[in-house]
Formats: C-alpha cells, structure tokens, sequence
C-alpha cells in the first residue's frame, strides 16, 4: 500500500478519493445516526415528543425516561440483573467447556479424535429445529420459565470448537506439550499450566462472540418464558414493544383507569431509553469487540 | 522382561492418557447431546401429533398426514417463495455492497479515517434485531416517526401507516438486512484483500496499469474465490431466515396485515408452533421444521461438493 501511493499521485485519483471520502461519509451517518436517533428520544420530554415527534435534536430535552427506569419500575433492572448474569455466567461456562472439548481434538496423537470431530462437524450441518429443541429443553430438561435457558443454548457451539481446535493447532506448539509431560505433569497439569494461559486470545474471542449471543437474546425468552420477571432485558423490551403498539391501536377498547395511567407514562422516551440501556455495553466494550471478532474471522478463514 | 514392561508402562501411559483427554470431552459431550442431537432425534415429531402433555417425542404416530398438510396447503407456495426471493436478494445485494465497499477502502488514502469507517460500519452487526425493531420503529411510528414527521413533510408528501403497508415491507427488510450485515462482508472481504500478494501490483504498475485496471485484473479475480465460498455456504442455509429480522421487525405479532411479505419458514414454524396445543395448525410447524432440516442438511452437503471441485482449500469439511 505504502509503495502504491505515491507512484501515481494523478489529479484524478485525489479527485476519486474525495468522492469515495464522501461516500464512506454518508455511509457513516447511515450506521451512526440510528443510534444518535435512539439517544435523542430517550432524552426527549414526553411533551415535545407529542408535539413535533421523534426529532434528532428534540425541542425539550428531559430525563423523566431514565428517572422513570430506574427508579418506580423494578421490571427493566430485575431483567438487566438476568441478562447480566446469565451472559456472564454463560459466557465463563462456555469458555471453559468449548475449550475442554477442543484440546483434545487438536491433539493428533488423540485415539478417538477423528470421531469426536465428526460428532462436533454433522452437528453443524444437521439441525433438529425449533419444535425439536423446545420438547427437548422444555419437556426433558424442565427449563420453561427457567431464566438458565439464556444460557443453556449458548454452553457450546460447534463453530467455536472448531474456531478454538485451529487456535489450538495452529498457535500452540505440541512440543510444548510433550515437554510439561517429561517434566512429570499429567494431562490435566498440562491442561491447566500450558493450554490455558497461552490459548488467552482465542479464549477472549470466543468469550466475546458468546457473550454478544447471549446478551442479544431476546428469542429464548419470547419461546420459553412467559413469567416476565424471568425475562431478560432483550425479550422484556420485545414484549415492551409489542404491547406498547398493541395498546396503543386498541387505546378505546382499554378502560379508563388503564387508559389514562398509559397517557402519564413516559412510555415513547422510556421504551427508546430501555433500548439505550441494551445497547450501551455493546458499545462501550466495542473496540476489544472488533479487535477480537477480526481475529477470530482470520482464524475460522485459516480452516473452517 | 525388561522390554516386556517397558511396553506395557508405555501402553498403560498411553491408556491414561486416552482416558484423561476424553475426560476433558464430558462436559462438551452432554452439551452436544442435550442441544444437538436429541433434537435431531426428535425430527421424528413430523409424523406424529404434537402433544405438549406426553414426554417429548411420544405423541401418536400419524405417518405422512402432518407433511401432506403442509404441502396440500396453498399458504405453502408463497412461504417457500419469501424465503428464496428473500435469501436470493440478500446474497446478491449482501456480496455486492461488501466487495464494493472492501475494495473502495482499500483504494482508499488515510489509514485512520480507513480505521473508522470500517469500525462504524461493523458496528450494527453486534446488536440485536429487537435493537433494530426500535430503531425501525424510531424512523417508522405512524404519528412520531422521523420519516412520517420530519423527511416526508420536507419533501411536502403525506405520510403513511407503514405497518399496515405490506407493498413497503420487501424493500424495508433488505435494506435492514443490508444495514446489519454489510460491515461483516466487508471485513471478510478486506481479510482476503489483505492477502493478495503485493508483487502482483508492482507488475501491474510497471506495466503501466492504472488504479481501475488494478482493481479489475487483481483486486476482483483474486476476490473471486471468497466470493464463491460464501455464496456457496450461503446457499446452503437458503431454508433458513433470521427471525429477529422477520418477525420482531416488523412487529407481526400485532401487524397480521404483513403476514403475506413477512411469514418466512422459520416464521411460518414459529407461529404456527407457539399457537397453542389446541389449534390444529401446530402440527405443521414440525412437518415445516422437518422440511427445512433435511433440505438445509442436503444444499449444505451439495454446495460443499461444488466448493470442493472449485478449490479444496476452501471447504467446509
């Protein structure tokens, strides 16, 4: 690249590149604005959002949607406590699961590597589907209404063991192996004193692909709970919209009472400020996000 | 003698060894088996009556009754026709604008501005379709969305109710599908341009080649490859939507008017299953559920018969 630029520094090509600086500009805005948008009406009083809708800079900026979360309602911070423990908790399980499983596999002096390989490889391309799966996780393992089915799904999935087995292969040296063994430690020491500490990066990857997984959630919830203080942020703010928009085309048909109590709502800049809330640690931990997504993809192109 | 143990401590070792390496596969394994291959069992559900009161998969057997349903019903066609037309834009949009924008970055000046412009186009990957059904709505409510208040009125039109409007519905998903997933294809794309070996561009240069030339004869055919693996592989999942996409989106829960442009098969098995035990349409959604696993099972093993004929490197297994 570096050779490249200055060989042909013609009047067009600096012409060119203020056009694609232009596109990529407005594509930009295309990506960010959405966002700006979601702040704007949180932070939007309930009044100017009557009166001149959802505006990028509203005409009166209000923080009764936050006080509003968290404050009286307990429903948004009991479903952020679940979706907080669940990613955590899956996340940590998952790690340690899907590398326990692709060692193993990695080592080619394994006896029944092929398979177990073959196991991990017909589960990526054969799927029970959805009504399979709830019989299983409902009836056989008891979880309806069971916030643990955030992470049940997300313990280990093939395409990480896959990922993980060619970190393994390709960053690990078996010597390194061999040699902690002739220092008299058993498998399991070596698991544990080698492996681990230097298969960090491709820990940190498949942590933060399952840790999005299970944070961006919000089906499970919807399939296998109807108990909504069991539901995390995800699927509380799916049911949030539907009923808010239901409600709102059967406004006449809702009593009084009911009617009124939903007019002193902050529910526009409430809902928008809920969607802040789910959305906010996605961003904030993005950089590793990216970094660690990239390196992943450049693992899983090496062989998938 | 001294021999004799000697291979026997080895073969003892050995066994140890075997033992503890497949020990650390247990926890995976019960996983494996409780996500994966009891439900792939439970396939079996197609040719029986879905009883949520009986263990799982001990319904009465119904031999082919539930698949006939399904394919004697005239709602089948268009289900089928959503999913392909869906998936077929969706690649062919998908891998366009993530080549263009792969190849406009690289030929692009500034590594920082480069940086950031791949950053913020990642970004909408990570969060989730609920997230986006917000943002949809945002843009979209009848009385206070931004295109119903803000940009219509500048441009003097009226308004729309665009929930109750299913003529805007296969425009709206692509365009949501496309503002997803168009940063992940660039990265993708980006990786491999960022194997393309230099000295091909030197030559280019010094046979007087100029940046368009550049791209058409390296940048593009070296492209080519990762264009047709991903192809591939995506047309092995073509029975397969995001339901997040089609369903939270455009909220059809409550919107049953979009049902004709939004009900995919994933959607299709989804409201037809959680429509309750009692209602005679649940049956279909195993015999739908069916249908999509052993057809995305066949397309994935068929594409990777091609992917391995074009480049073995490639495949997928």
């Amino acid at each position: 690249m570096g050779k490249r630029k200055h060989s042909r520094l013609t009047e067009s090509s600096t012409c060119e590149n203020v056009i694609l600086h232009i596109v990529f500009l407005l594509t930009m805005c295309l990506c960010l604005v959405p966002f700006v948008l979601l702040i704007m009406i949180s932070l939007s009083s309930e009044s100017s959002l009557v009166n001149h809708g959802y505006q990028l800079i509203p005409s009166e900026i209000s923080l009764t949607a936050y006080r509003f979360l968290l404050g009286k309602s307990t429903s948004m911070l009991q479903a952020y406590w679940i979706s907080i423990y669940t990613t955590v908790g899956g996340t940590a399980a998952s790690v340690i699961i899907t590398l326990m499983f692709a060692y193993p596999l990695s080592r080619k002096d394994y006896k029944y590597r092929t398979l177990f390989s073959f196991l991990i490889f017909f589960s990526m391309i054969f799927h029970g589907g959805m009504v399979a799966g709830y019989m299983v996780k409902v009836q056989i393992l008891g979880l309806k209404n069971s916030p643990l089915v955030y992470m049940v799904g997300a313990l280990m999935s093939s395409w990480n063991v896959m990922l993980m087995r060619t970190f393994l292969q390709t960053s690990i040296p078996e010597a390194m192996v061999e040699a902690a063994k002739v220092d008299g430690a058993g498998e399991f020491r070596a698991f544990t004193s080698i492996i681990v500490p230097l298969s960090l990066p491709g820990m940190a990857t498949i942590a933060l692909l399952t840790g999005v997984g299970i944070w961006n959630d919000w089906f499970s919830g919807t399939l296998f709970i109807t108990d909504s203080t069991k539901q995390n942020l995800q699927s509380l703010m799916y049911q949030t919209i539907q009923n808010a928009e239901y409600l709102k085309q059967h406004m006449n048909e809702v009593g009084g009472d009911t009617a009124a109590m939903l007019r002193n709502m902050p529910t526009e800049s409430a809902r928008m400020a809920m969607c802040v809330f789910a959305v906010g640690p996605i961003i904030l931990v993005y950089p590793f996000l990216q970094k660690y997504f990239v390196k992943g993809m450049v693992i899983g192109a090496v062989k998938g | 003698m001294v021999a004799n143990t000697g291979t026997q401590l080895r073969r003892r070792g050995e066994r140890t060894k075997t033992l503890a390496l497949t020990a650390m596969l247990i926890p995976g394994l019960i996983v494996l088996f409780f996500n994966s291959y009891l439900p792939m069992a439970g396939i079996v559900m197609a040719f029986q009556k879905i009883d949520y009161s009986k263990f799982a998969f001990a319904g009465k057997w119904v031999g082919l009754r539930n698949l006939k349903l399904f394919f004697g019903s005239t709602y089948t066609p268009v289900i089928i026709r959503n999913t392909l037309l869906y998936n077929f834009a969706f690649i062919v949009l998908g891998k366009f604008f993530s080549m263009a924008f792969a190849v406009a970055l690289n030929e692009l000046r500034g590594l920082n501005a480069k940086k950031v412009y791949q950053g913020v186009m990642f970004l909408p990957y990570f969060i989730s379709w609920v997230a986006v059904s917000y943002i949809a709505l945002a843009f979209l409510h009848t009385d206070y969305g931004l295109v119903n208040r803000t940009i219509l009125p500048m441009l003097g039109m009226e308004g729309k109710n665009w929930y109750q409007t299913p003529a805007a519905w296969p425009g709206l998903l692509i365009f949501f599908n496309l503002w997803k997933g168009t940063g992940y294809g660039t990265v993708m794309f980006l990786a491999s341009i960022a194997g393309i070996d230099p000295s091909l561009y030197e030559a280019a240069r010094i046979d007087g080649a100029n940046r368009w030339q550049q791209i058409i004869h390296i940048t593009l055919p070296m492209l080519y490859p990762m264009l047709i693996i991903t192809t591939l592989l995506s047309i092995g999942s073509i029975f397969n939507t995001d339901i997040g996409l089609f369903y939270s989106v455009p909220m059809r829960s409550i919107n049953g008017l979009l049902a004709d442009v939004t009900t995919t098969l994933d959607t299709y098995v989804y409201v037809t299953f959680s429509s309750g035990g009692s209602a005679s349409t649940v049956n279909l959604s195993s015999a739908a559920a069916f249908i999509q696993s052993i057809i995305g099972f066949v397309l994935v093993l068929l594409s990777n018969m091609v992917v391995k004929k074009i480049n073995p490197d490639y495949v997928l297994f």
